[in-house]
């Protein structure tokens, strides 16, 4: 089947910023292993590799305003909700797991992003494997 | 909400994907639509009646 254009737009910029994210989590890793920065200028290097991350969300929602099609919009905008729930869910009693001590602070480089996009990709595969609306409907 | 797509479709010999780009719209829209997964909005069914030459409730019906 022929993709929208809205989509076509989505996985071009998709592609792009997962590529700046894949240089930039690479050299800001080199960097801060071989030539550490100072304060303040580390707080600018260290954020490096969350700027491709937001473009990332800027994409998916750039989709959501752009997909012409009501129908798939719809998809795209519960699963976007359920992810959003999801990684609600896993970081707020991820929170009161360390706040209690039963888990080590830290979140091992796995923060809420990380789990916004498990939650868009369940979503995703749920509809394509029930063909139902996904777990939001 | 029922309708009346799939046999107006049928009528007309036309598969998903042919009402689908005369519509402008996925192959899934119009599936979705058919089996009473999804309502369109209004300005769609607008261009769905329009497509098939009828009013709008002579192709989609409320459920009691």
């Amino acid at each position: 089947m022929s993709q929208s254009p809205a989509i076509l737009r989505y996985l071009r910029r998709l592609a792009g910023f997962m590529l700046v994210y894949m240089v930039l989590i690479f050299a800001t890793g080199y960097v801060f292993r071989h030539m550490p920065p100072e304060k303040p200028f580390a707080y600018l290097v260290a954020v490096l590799p969350a700027l491709p991350i937001l473009g990332v969300f800027w994409t998916i929602f750039r989709l959501l305003v752009e997909e012409t099609d009501e129908y798939m919009r719809m998809l795209f905008v519960r699963q976007s909700l359920f992810a959003t729930a999801f990684c609600l869910t896993i970081m707020t009693m991820w929170e009161f797991l360390q706040n209690y001590e039963v888990v080590p602070a830290g979140n091992g480089g796995f923060g809420a992003a990380f789990f916004w996009f498990i939650g868009l990709g369940i979503s995703a595969v749920w509809s394509r494997i029930t063909g139902s609306d996904g777990p939001c409907a | 909400m029922k309708n009346r797509l799939k046999s107006l479709r049928a009528e007309r010999d036309w598969s998903q994907q042919d009402l689908a780009e005369r519509l402008g719209i996925s192959r899934q829209s119009v599936n979705a639509i058919e089996t009473g997964k999804y309502d369109p909005s209004l300005p769609l069914a607008f261009r769905i009646a329009a497509l098939f030459d009828a009013k709008i409730e002579q192709i989609f019906e409320a459920e009691e």
